[in-house]
């Protein structure tokens, strides 16, 4: 909201109330500061971006990159390095340009449309076992512990050539470079250098005997990658491969569950399963706290003039709720097409494993919805803990009948 | 209905084939778009137009007249 000098800047993220409902803020500062000053967990001042068209611009818009740490820009950690944007691996990998392209490009044929679609019917027998399994301890269980978040760490693992039986070491390694609030410095730095040596020897071992994945491709083809180059790719794959999927398997279930009409429409209907999942994607009310970008010249937005130096935070779910974009944008629509959110960014920067997230979306709800139709919450939806302190968002658990 | 595909802006997510298979594909080497049928049929222009809105790079452009 508009402030005098004397007020102190308005934290972001804000706060939510219930884990399913969006802050109430993000409705009024689209409708009354679409470009707001705000200040992250560092302290550091951002400039707030909520609405639909101003997210897109600036996300879709070269004139704005991501920081480095040269930029001085704002962080969003309350650690002194500022968390895992400002973090060494990332700056290892090239983020602007001609390289940033190539080095998505050589990522990016691993990732297309025919990939995910032959990874589908081993997902599906995974997704099987899994749920059998939670079925086999009683109800009530946990769909994050049990489903949710071991399989996107299977199937990424499989595409690195990791074994997915370390995952509750690199769960923690993410955990704590995903942190805003939560770890210090110190610990920040050794999750860092620790997940640092894990993937380092992997690759020797690549290097040594080379199987059909990611890494060894990488190192056949990579022109000579460096081992931190290789090393920081392999980190980014595995902690954005599988905490921002699990995280919205668990998230998209809770909302299907919660007004259980829409799950009993799926039923009906599974055929909606492909516009439910971008529904849920869309109406992600804990997304985490969504992306930076930083400028070195002035630039327009909805009448705001922002500085050379601005560090803008965009905030994709924030955006996915603005009326001018979406008819009706606060109700859920499992049938909504087209629904071009903004969940998975925009631009030179969209998220690469949009495909996989997707694949992976639907095929857990496909199997879901035909193993146990009965599913429900085993708590009331008002009930749910939210995740709190990462950048990335999430349910804590989520406890289910069936 | 004439499909146009821009690969310079092409970020290669892949969201037109996951889509519409009949009408997009990717390059095996890179993950970027290849335009497999500029004059779709009628039966396939609502998921094309789909396609278009919401390809993260802004790469489709769809001319409903042409």
């Amino acid at each position: 909201m508009p402030q005098s000098h004397t007020d102190p800047l308005p934290r972001f993220p804000f706060g939510a109330e219930a884990a399913l409902e969006p802050p109430a803020e993000w409705a009024e500062f689209r409708d009354k500061c679409p470009v707001a000053r705000v200040a992250l967990a560092s302290g550091d001042e951002a400039a707030l971006i909520t609405r639909y068209d101003d997210v897109k611009s600036v996300l879709s818009d070269p004139r704005f990159t991501r920081p480095t740490a040269a930029d001085n820009a704002a962080r969003v950690a309350d650690t002194e390095s500022g968390g895992v944007f400002n973090s060494e691996m990332a700056s290892v990998l090239p983020q602007h340009g001609e390289d940033h392209l190539t080095w998505r490009r050589m990522i990016g044929k691993w990732f297309t449309a025919k990939r995910m679609n032959a990874l589908r019917p081993g997902m599906a027998a995974m997704a099987g076992r899994l749920i059998d399994e939670m079925v086999a301890k009683g109800a009530p269980g946990d769909l994050k512990a049990g489903v949710a978040f071991p399989l996107p760490v299977w199937v990424i693992c499989d595409m690195l050539g990791v074994p997915d039986t370390d995952r509750e070491r690199f769960a923690h390694w993410s955990d704590v470079m995903l942190s805003m609030t939560r770890y210090t410095q110190e610990e920040f730095d050794a999750a860092q250098t620790e997940f640092g040596r894990y993937m380092g020897g992997h690759i020797a071992a690549k290097r040594a005997e080379p199987g059909d994945d990611i890494l060894s491709a990488l190192i056949a083809d990579g022109a000579g990658w460096s081992d931190a180059k290789l090393a920081a790719t392999g980190i980014g794959l595995l902690i954005a491969g599988h905490e921002t999927t699990a995280n919205m398997i668990a998230k998209m279930v809770a909302m299907l569950l919660a007004d259980r009409s829409r799950w009993e429409e799926l039923l009906a209907d599974p055929s909606l399963v492909r516009t439910a999942v971008e529904e849920s994607l869309r109406l992600d009310a804990n997304a985490g706290v969504g992306m930076q970008r930083f400028i070195t010249e002035e630039f327009e937005l909805s009448g705001t003039v922002l500085p050379p130096g601005t560090t803008a935070m965009c905030s994709m779910a924030a955006a996915n709720r603005d009326e001018r974009a979406f008819e009706h944008a606060a109700d859920m629509d499992l049938g909504r097409s087209p629904n071009p959110h903004l969940a998975f960014g925009a631009g030179a920067h969209a998220c690469l494993g949009q495909p996989l997230a997707r694949t992976e979306l639907q095929v857990v709800l496909e199997v879901l919805l035909r193993e146990l139709p009965s599913l429900e919450l085993a708590v009331p939806a008002a009930e749910l803990r939210p995740v709190e302190g990462l950048a990335v968002g999430g349910l804590r658990e989520l406890p289910v009948r069936w | 209905m004439k499909v146009v595909v821009d690969e310079e802006k092409c970020c290669g997510a892949g969201t037109c084939v996951l889509l519409a298979p009949d009408v997009f594909d990717q390059r095996d080497e890179d993950g970027i778009v290849i335009l497999l049928d500029e004059r779709p049929g009628e039966g396939l222009h609502k998921i094309v137009r789909e396609a278009a809105s919401v390809c993260p790079g802004a790469a489709i452009t769809v001319s409903e007249n042409a």
